[in-house]
């Protein structure tokens, strides 16, 4: 009982430092800064959703292009990335419930392991990239492509490819930055169980990318896969 | 509406607003209060209104001969650049961006927008947009028209596609977040008893042009960038040639820009009915079917945009489907007027200049909106596809419509943004004017798209030429018309008389504060626990 009368009494103090002052609780700034973070992701998600309805137009408008560059698609690569983003997802999963809980050093530790996991889908992104370079596959540049029937159309399937895999890709190392940002705020101990909206903010930033590869991976790896 | 708790009189403070509480460049460029920021959208639009101006007058007196004055890529690249800046930098930051920044923190009884800072940069990307489009404009402009339709814009126009393209896709940001702040701030920032049942109907019809900005405007941001990369690299996504799809274009691009013609009318429709409301000292008729209409227009928005697409290319079925999904539109459209008619129904009308600029919104509206279902109908369509008709009925809308709304807000809340009253007779002539030259300028395109003009042509066949010249001549009293409240406004802000909080006898917890507002709005947070438009008996009030 006591406890929490003198929890109650500091808690103006511990809020005064993030309160923003147009709000008038930090449960109110908390719900509002969740609520911008859905409505923002809400238009990410019809942003990738362009690019989704142009990938349907011309999956459907040209199945046998579209199975002949399913060849050059490594899916032992892409199915690596994709451990590789889950397991991101856990470690940042991990850090939000560790600013929760006001564990500053884990906090520190999975910001780390996600940005260290971030890094290593963006590196192994890189090496797919450069082996479709080699290949000749980047359209507009020199595009060119084995089976002569298929030059032009599967010239606009690499274009989806590299469109939507590449805005992904933006949006990781965007992601990274709001990391390093993470980081440095959390090593300068600004989140505890009273203050984390920033670090959930984030996190929920983060799963979206993740999912968005989600949707990435089987649509470009693995529907029509044939080696 | 409200009682609000003051506390202790300040004698002093009374003389500090949010206008003189700081000086100098630093403090209105770097400030986040959504006042200052309404203030800056509000000089940025009327700008970029005075550019888009510009160019309209420009095509009006090329059109005075039926050969045409200046050469047809001039003339392209004017009417594109027109509808560039008018659509992208005046309609659709219009209302939202300077009126309902300023407002809706205050009708909901906050001290601010939820992310001022967020409110702050979306400013700054549409500065950053417009400097993008305005180097087209010097450069030479854009031929496009303001849809930028594949394959033209990305392989054969050769204009400065790119620069215009990008500066309306980075605009395009800035209304996202204004959206966004929009949503949040009606879901999480209202007083203690602001249900959502006493929001004024401003706040309504503005939270539905949130949804619009935030769903639709990305859509049209992955376009714009599709399109940007088909021109610099010739990938062929929208090149037919190697098996691009230009209708895919279409259909991306209306999936934004149809939406979009609501955001450019739904904030002027809740500023009527503020106004409709004040004027004939009534609540509004049917209150939830006025607020419900703008959540069922947002909806039907996304669902009626391929009736623009009737004659290029699209499935008998699916031109049905839209056909009868645009005449949707017509019943929330048609509840708005006839319950701002009912509402003035035995109300004790004045003829204030916000009243003026109402009534000619709705029947200009009305006229824009009958003529919108001869569009929505497939067998007229193909008749007027393209043709002045076309150009007459949206103009209704936007500049009839949106444009009166604009006009008829800004004189009504003129009082509470600068604390200053207007001189009356000057705004009723200046309303007159406007109304008349309005449809001098638009009502004779109708009948030339009916008789066949076709639109974005730099010349027309001799027995055009008649209308023309009334079309011209409209436009020329119109551009007067809108000089004129420019210039009073202007002075009044320095000259006009003081104004006191409540100049129009009006509900409103925007009514309740002093004019100019403080800062932060409110001393202390009302609480409300009046419903909306309380005027009550009619012959209490004293005008």
């Amino acid at each position: 009982m006591a406890d929490a009368l003198i929890h109650e009494a500091h808690e103006p103090d511990i809020e005064a430092t993030h309160l923003r002052h147009h709000f008038a609780t930090s449960a109110q700034q908390m719900d509002a800064s969740m609520l911008g973070m859905w409505t923002f992701l809400i238009t990410e998600v019809l942003f990738f959703g362009g690019m989704f309805a142009a990938y349907a137009v011309y999956r459907n408008m040209y199945p046998g292009a579209f199975a002949s560059t399913s060849k050059f698609m490594d899916v032992i690569l892409g199915g690596t990335n994709t451990a590789v983003l889950i397991c991101s997802s856990l470690t940042m999963v991990l850090a939000v419930r560790a600013a929760q809980l006001s564990k500053r050093r884990d906090l520190i530790l999975f910001t780390i392991l996600t940005m260290i996991f971030g890094t290593a889908f963006l590196v192994i992104k890189a090496f797919e990239y450069h082996s479709k370079w080699v290949e000749h596959l980047i359209p507009g540049f020199d595009f060119q492509y084995d089976e002569p029937r298929y030059q032009h159309n599967a010239q606009i399937l690499f274009f989806l490819y590299f469109c939507m895999t590449g805005m992904h890709a933006l949006h990781m190392i965007v992601g990274l930055g709001l990391l390093t940002y993470l980081l440095v705020q959390s090593v300068r101990r600004v989140f505890n169980a009273n203050y984390f909206a920033p670090v959930e903010m984030i996190g929920l930033y983060w799963h979206f990318v993740d999912v968005v590869w989600i949707f990435l991976f089987p649509l470009l790896y693995l529907i029509g896969h044939r080696r | 509406m409200a009682t609000i708790a003051h506390g202790t009189p300040e004698i002093a403070a009374e003389e500090v607003n949010y206008l003189n509480v700081e000086h100098g460049w630093k403090s209105w460029l770097l400030t986040t209060d959504h006042k200052r920021i309404a203030f800056l959208y509000l000089i940025s639009i009327t700008a970029m209104f005075f550019v888009g101006g510009a160019m309209a007058v420009l095509f009006r007196i090329n059109l005075l001969q039926p050969e045409g004055i200046f050469s047809a890529e001039t003339y392209n690249r004017l009417f594109s650049m027109h509808g560039i800046v008018m659509v992208f930098f005046f309609l659709v930051p219009s209302i939202p961006a300077t009126l309902a920044n300023f407002l809706i923190p205050i009708m909901v009884g906050a001290k601010d927008l939820a992310f001022p800072r967020v409110n702050l940069l979306s400013w700054y990307l549409y500065i950053f947009g417009a400097i993008f489009t305005l180097y087209a404009v010097i450069r030479g402009g854009v031929d496009t028209g303001w849809t930028f339709y594949a394959p033209y814009s990305s392989t054969y126009s050769n204009s400065y596609v790119l620069s215009a393209a990008m500066g309306v896709f980075i605009a395009g940001f800035s209304s996202i977040l204004t959206g966004l702040n929009f949503i949040v701030t009606v879901h999480k920032m209202r007083a203690p008893g602001m249900t959502w049942g006493r929001l004024p109907l401003f706040v309504w019809a503005n939270y539905a042009t949130g949804l619009i900005q935030v769903l639709g405007t990305p859509v049209l941001a992955i376009t714009l960038l599709l399109l940007f990369f088909e021109r610099v690299a010739h990938v062929g996504i929208f090149d037919p040639n190697i098996g691009g799809d230009p209708i895919l274009f279409q259909h991306l691009f209306w999936f934004y820009s149809h939406p979009a013609v609501y955001i450019m009318i739904l904030p002027g429709m809740g500023v009527i009915s503020e106004i409709v409301a004040c004027f004939s000292r009534k609540r509004v008729f049917g209150y939830n079917f006025v607020a419900f209409s703008s959540m069922g227009i947002a909806v039907l928005s996304f669902v009626v945009w391929g009736h623009h697409m009737f004659v290029t290319g699209e499935a008998m079925y699916t031109s049905v489907a839209f056909s009868f999904l645009s005449f949707m539109v017509a019943v929330p459209s048609a509840i708005k007027v006839f319950n701002w008619t009912a509402t003035m129904y035995k109300g004790s009308v004045s003829f204030d200049t916000p009243m003026l600029y109402c009534f000619g919104f709705i029947g200009l509206f009305t006229i824009g909106g009958l003529t919108g279902l001869f569009l929505a109908a497939l067998a007229t369509d193909v008749a007027t596809h393209g043709t002045y008709f076309i150009v007459a009925h949206f103009h209704y809308v936007m500049v009839g419509g949106m444009v009166m709304a604009f006009l008829g807000g800004l004189h009504f809340w003129w009082p509470k943004i600068t604390g200053r009253l207007y001189p009356e007779a000057w705004a009723k002539f200046a309303a007159l004017i406007i109304f008349i030259g309005f449809n001098l300028t638009f009502f004779p395109q109708f009948i030339l798209g009916y008789l066949g003009m076709p639109r974005r042509y730099h010349a027309y066949p001799p027995e055009f030429q008649a209308l023309n010249v009334l079309s011209t001549a409209g436009a020329s009293i119109l551009g007067i018309g809108y000089l004129i409240p420019m210039i009073y406004f202007v002075w009044s802000l320095k000259a006009g008389p003081k104004a006191g909080p409540n100049p129009w006898g009006a509900t409103g917890l925007e009514w309740e504060i002093q004019s100019p507002p403080t800062t932060f709005n409110f001393d202390e947070t009302p609480t409300v626990t009046k419903e909306a438009y309380d005027y009550g008996p009619v012959e209490e009030i004293v005008g």
